[in-house]
This record gives structure tokens, C-alpha cells and sequence, in this order.
């Protein structure tokens, strides 16, 4: 088989030779993640969208509707209800972009595998150098790691724009600013970046790979592939034994790791530097990384071997 | 080894591939020499997708199967830095900007040649910075003829690359194939029905039929061994002594198909030519079937 040896001075071999010559490096990973944002900008176009809503909606609040309202004012002059009206704004512009990123991501995955397939140009990807592993785990990247990483940056900005409405507010009716200087910005942003990497990234990473996996074997509808088969679980094990461990285990799943690891909590800075330690050494942590690794590596699986059709 | 001539771009013995009771694929063995261009042909159904697929290394098989040197299922992405393939011109994905597409293929492709592609999108009429879904049928298989063309590859599969197009699209990428990639230490390996639009580009041809390959002969031999005659009525009863593969009225006279008869003797009987493919594979085809069902009787 090996022609190399072959001591034939021929054009073939020649070409042989350049097309085995080294060539240019390429970055496939890299290129696969991009075209993830390339093909679902809403991606970033939603949680851009809703911090808009939030800029305008302070934008207005403040200088328009709020003036009615009468009472809770932030220019009111009681530092403790400035102060309190503002942590409330930014704890609400970081749970809408979050809440909103959480959809994006839940569908991004979902529709991640399966789409390729359902436009049948999952022959054009596999026409390319890039194997079936790069294009799963670049596709796991998303809600992993970029989805997380852009929330946190629009959030931020969202928040530092709020801010600055309400000192140009307060600045406007004669208040003094000391308020903003009070804000723990540091604290509450290490917080939010916290609970984005802890929660929404490590804490939920079995949710995203499970869903990943469903949108490599759905034959169609895979959003009623990732949710009957877990409820059917749950529903024969009340009828068989009347028990719902199964249920309070996605429970608890969905609702963010034990120890009072809450939000509010990160968010405020209370527990966001005291409770790291107990969170990496919980069963709940590793166990959940764990089965994320087996359902992504199942889903590599499924896009290898699904016969396109 | 057997020393050939030729460096072997693809290799089969025995290859089998079962989807649940169905049998796709029913031992097939094939080899196809660098620098040539293959026309695989056959029936829908008859397995040649499958035979492509495992090629391409997108299904597992039985039997051994080697293309390029390499084991198409086990390295598979090693072999598609030296394979490209068309599988449907409707593949791109629709969202894509030309230019995406051309960034992409050489952010992943260590042999593709940028400014060749786009040497050759600036021939077309395709605005460099459209979306695919807004390029015609015609432009979306342009686009991906530049894209393959401008990567230097060492065998190009096409499965039925010019369906649904017009004529105008169809002749102009089977010229561009030829003209600006072909050349001769590349393999081609092509599946289409629009068989004939492909005779004159073709060194070998294989026909398969039910998971097997029931033909297989280079071109230059095939155009030497079958001859077609148009036989007057008058004539009939001697050209049939000759037995003929096949025969099939036209204008008033008999069209006989004729295998490894001397040319000579056939051109007392009237005029001779040689067969379309799509005609030698309705007559070795249409045989089979009918000795089956004789069988089956």
C-alpha cells in the first residue's frame, strides 16, 4: 500500500508529495464556535434586547412616570430608600438578562444538533475536517461558558448605565451623590460573575448536556424528547411505589445547589466568597459534572453515528 | 501486493452494510485508480448513497474498506483533509453569508486556497455578501463548486450534484469540474441519474443494482466492446442471430445493443454507433430483472 517506497519517478507521486506536505495551520474549534454565534445571534441579540428594555424603562422612570407615582422616589431625600431603590434596579437588570440568556441557552441547545440535521447541512459540516467531537464541545461551549461570559459583560454595562441614570436623577433634583458612592459595585459584580460560573455554568451543565444529547437522537420535536422522558420517570415511580424522589431530584437540580447558594446571596456579596469551598466539595457539584460528561459524550456519539438521512 | 500502475484511491473487498432487514449494501468489491472519474450508476434504492457514505465515512460497514490508505470510519477526520464531497446542492446551510463560508472552510481546512475560490465567485453572479437563502439553486451549487475547488483534495465525491438544476447550470458545472480542477492526479467519483450529461467526462462506469455491482469497465473499453445498430425490419432475423443484449424500436427501424460483436459484421446491418450508458444500463438492467422474476416464476 505504501507507494512512498515505491521508487517510481512519476507526476502522480509527485503531487502525492506536496498533498502530504505540512500545510497550513487551522483553528477548527475555534471556527466552530464562532459559526454557533454566526447562526444564532439571539444569542447575544436577546439579552442586548432586554437591556435595553432596562436602560429605557430607568430612562423614563426616572425622569417621567416614576414623578407620579408619588411615593419611592429615588430622589427622595432618605439615603437608606436611594439606596435600597438602586440595589433593587440592579438585582432586577441582572435576573431579566439572566432569565433571558437561561431561555436562550435552553433552546440554543436543543435546536444545537438537531437543526444540522433537520437542514440536512450537517453533510456540508461533515464534509470538513472537523470531527464530531470539536463540533459537540464547541457547541457545549455556548451555554458553558459564552453564554455565562456575555451575560455577565451585558449585565455589567447594563448596570453601570442604570447607575448613571440615577446620578444624573439625583444630580438633577439637588440630591447628594454619596448614595452611589456607597453601591459595593465590586462586591456585587464578583458576586454576579459567582453565581453565573457556579450556577448557570457548572450547577446546570447536566441540563445543557442532557438537552444537548436529545438534540442528537430527537427524530423531531426535541423539546418534547427532553421532557417527557424524565416526567414518565417520575410518573411511574409515583404510580409504582408513590414516591417522588425522582421529581424532587430534578427539583433540586433546577433550583441551584444546596446551602442557601441563593441569588440574592451572591449577588449582595454575603455568601459569594464565604460558601465556594462548600460548593466545590459537594457530591451535587461532581456528580452533576460527571453526568454532563457522559450525556455529551453520548451526544458525540449519536451525531457520529446517526445515519444522515 | 500486486505493484499496481496506479496509486489505489479506493480499495473494497466484501463490503457489506444492513440497515435492520434490509441489506444496502451486498458485498461489494471495487478499486478506483488515482486520476479517475467514476461514474457510479444505478437505480434508487440500489445502495449507491450507502456505498458513498461509507466511503466518506459517514456509516459503518462490514468488510474491509480502505480510501486514500485510510480506514474511512476510524479516520475519518484525518481522511477529510484529502476528501471533499457534494451530497446535495441544497447542504449549505441557509443562514450563511458567502463571506462566512469562505472564512469558515479556511479556518478548518488546511488545503483550501482562499483567493482561488474567490477568483472563482468572481465569475459568477454572486453578491459577495449575500445570505445563502437568498442565492438561487443554481448560485447555492456555484458557491459550493468554488468552495471545493479551491481546496486541494485528492478524491471528490459527488452525489447527484446537479439535481433540480436547469440544463444551462448543469453543463456549466460539469466544465468547470473539468477545466479548472480535473487534472489527472485527482479521483472523481460521481452518482447521478442524468447519466448521459456525463458520458463524455467519464473513464470508468459501474453500475449497481440491489447492493452489488452488476457492471464495471472503463470507458475506452466500453465504447470498443458494445455497439448499437439500428436495424432495418428487413435485416432483423440475421441481427438477432447475433444475439443481441437488447433491442428497442425507433423510427420504423430496430435499435440493437450488441456486446463484442466485430464492428464490421454489425455495420452490414446498419448504421452502428456507440451506446448511451443509460442505454447499456436499461439493457443489462432490464435483463436481470427479467431473469429474476423467471427465477422468482
Amino acid at each position: 500500500m505504501n507507494a512512498n517506497t515505491n521508487a517510481v519517478s512519476d507526476s502522480r507521486f509527485e503531487s502525492q508529495a506536496i498533498a502530504d506536505s505540512p500545510t497550513r495551520p487551522t483553528r477548527p474549534f475555534f471556527w466552530s464556535v464562532r459559526r454557533e454565534l454566526w447562526e444564532n445571534r439571539s444569542i447575544y441579540i436577546a439579552p442586548l434586547a432586554a437591556a435595553g428594555l432596562v436602560v429605557l424603562a430607568t430612562f423614563f422612570g426616572a425622569f417621567r412616570f416614576a414623578a407620579f407615582r408619588g411615593k419611592g422616589l429615588l430622589w427622595a431625600p432618605d439615603a437608606m430608600q436611594q439606596m435600597k431603590i438602586v440595589e433593587q434596579q440592579c438585582a432586577f437588570t441582572a435576573l431579566l438578562i439572566m432569565g433571558v440568556t437561561f431561555v436562550v441557552a435552553i433552546f440554543y441547545c436543543l435546536d444545537a444538533i438537531y437543526g444540522e440535521r433537520r437542514d440536512r447541512s450537517i453533510f456540508f459540516w461533515k464534509s470538513l475536517p472537523v470531527s464530531d467531537t470539536t463540533t459537540v464541545l464547541a457547541k457545549a461551549t455556548i451555554p458553558l461558558l459564552i453564554i455565562p461570559l456575555l451575560t455577565f459583560a451585558i449585565t455589567v454595562v447594563t448596570q453601570c448605565l442604570v447607575l448613571g441614570i440615577d446620578a444624573v436623577t439625583l444630580a438633577a433634583h439637588g440630591q447628594s451623590l454619596s448614595v452611589m458612592r456607597q453601591i459595593p459595585l465590586l462586591q456585587m459584580e464578583g458576586g454576579l460573575l459567582y453565581h453565573l460560573i457556579a450556577v448557570h455554568s457548572l450547577w446546570y451543565a447536566p441540563i445543557f448536556a442532557w438537552l444537548l444529547l436529545v438534540s442528537a437522537w430527537a427524530p423531531r420535536v426535541p423539546l418534547l424528547w427532553a421532557i417527557m422522558p424524565p416526567l414518565a420517570v417520575a410518573i411511574i415511580e409515583k404510580i409504582g411505589f408513590n414516591t417522588a424522589h425522582f421529581i424532587n431530584f430534578l427539583k433540586s437540580r433546577v433550583g441551584g445547589p444546596p446551602s442557601g447558594m441563593s441569588f440574592a446571596a451572591d449577588m449582595s456579596g454575603h455568601s459569594a466568597f464565604l460558601n465556594p469551598g462548600h460548593f466545590l466539595t459537594g457530591p451535587g457539584l461532581w456528580g452533576g459534572l460527571i453526568i454532563s460528561a457522559l450525556f455529551l459524550a453520548a451526544a458525540i456519539q449519536l451525531r457520529r453515528y446517526r445515519a444522515p438521512n | 501486493m500486486t505493484a499496481p500502475t496506479n496509486r489505489q484511491s479506493i480499495e473494497a473487498h466484501n463490503l457489506r452494510k444492513r440497515y435492520g432487514a434490509t441489506t444496502a449494501l451486498d458485498g461489494i468489491d471495487l478499486r478506483v485508480d488515482e486520476g479517475r472519474i467514476l461514474g457510479l450508476i444505478g437505480p434508487n434504492g440500489a445502495g449507491k448513497t450507502t456505498a458513498l457514505n461509507a466511503i466518506l465515512g459517514l456509516t459503518s460497514y462490514e468488510g474491509t474498506l480502505r480510501v486514500l490508505g485510510r480506514n474511512p470510519w476510524t479516520q475519518r477526520e484525518d481522511l477529510m483533509r484529502d476528501v471533499c464531497f457534494i451530497a446535495d446542492v441544497a447542504v449549505l446551510p441557509r443562514w450563511m453569508r458567502v463571506s462566512q463560508a469562505l472564512d469558515f472552510v479556511e479556518g478548518v481546512h488546511p488545503r483550501f486556497d482562499r483567493a482561488k475560490a474567490q477568483a472563482f465567485l468572481a465569475k459568477t453572479t454572486i453578491p459577495p455578501h449575500s445570505k445563502v437563502k437568498q442565492l438561487s439553486k443554481g448560485m447555492v451549487t456555484q458557491l459550493h463548486l468554488a468552495l471545493i475547488m479551491a481546496i486541494d483534495a485528492r478524491l471528490l465525491v459527488l452525489d447527484e450534484p446537479t439535481l433540480g438544476l436547469d440544463i444551462l447550470y448543469r453543463k456549466q458545472f460539469y466544465d468547470s469540474l473539468l477545466n479548472d480542477y480535473f487534472d489527472r492526479t485527482r479521483t472523481i467519483l460521481i452518482t447521478t441519474h442524468q447519466v448521459d450529461e456525463i458520458q463524455n467526462i467519464l473513464t470508468d462506469v459501474m453500475f449497481i443494482d440491489r447492493g452489488r455491482i452488476v457492471f464495471n469497465s472503463p470507458m475506452d473499453a466500453f465504447e470498443s466492446r458494445y455497439a448499437e445498430v439500428a436495424v432495418n425490419p428487413d435485416k432483423l432475423p440475421e441481427a438477432r442471430a447475433l444475439k443481441p443484449l437488447n433491442e428497442r424500436p425507433g423510427f420504423g427501424r430496430s435499435i440493437l445493443l450488441f456486446d463484442n460483436v466485430d464492428r464490421d459484421r454489425l455495420a452490414t446491418l446498419g448504421e452502428v454507433r456507440t451506446p448511451s450508458i443509460a442505454d447499456l444500463f436499461v439493457a443489462i438492467l432490464g435483463n436481470k430483472t427479467t431473469t429474476r422474476e423467471e427465477v422468482a416464476a
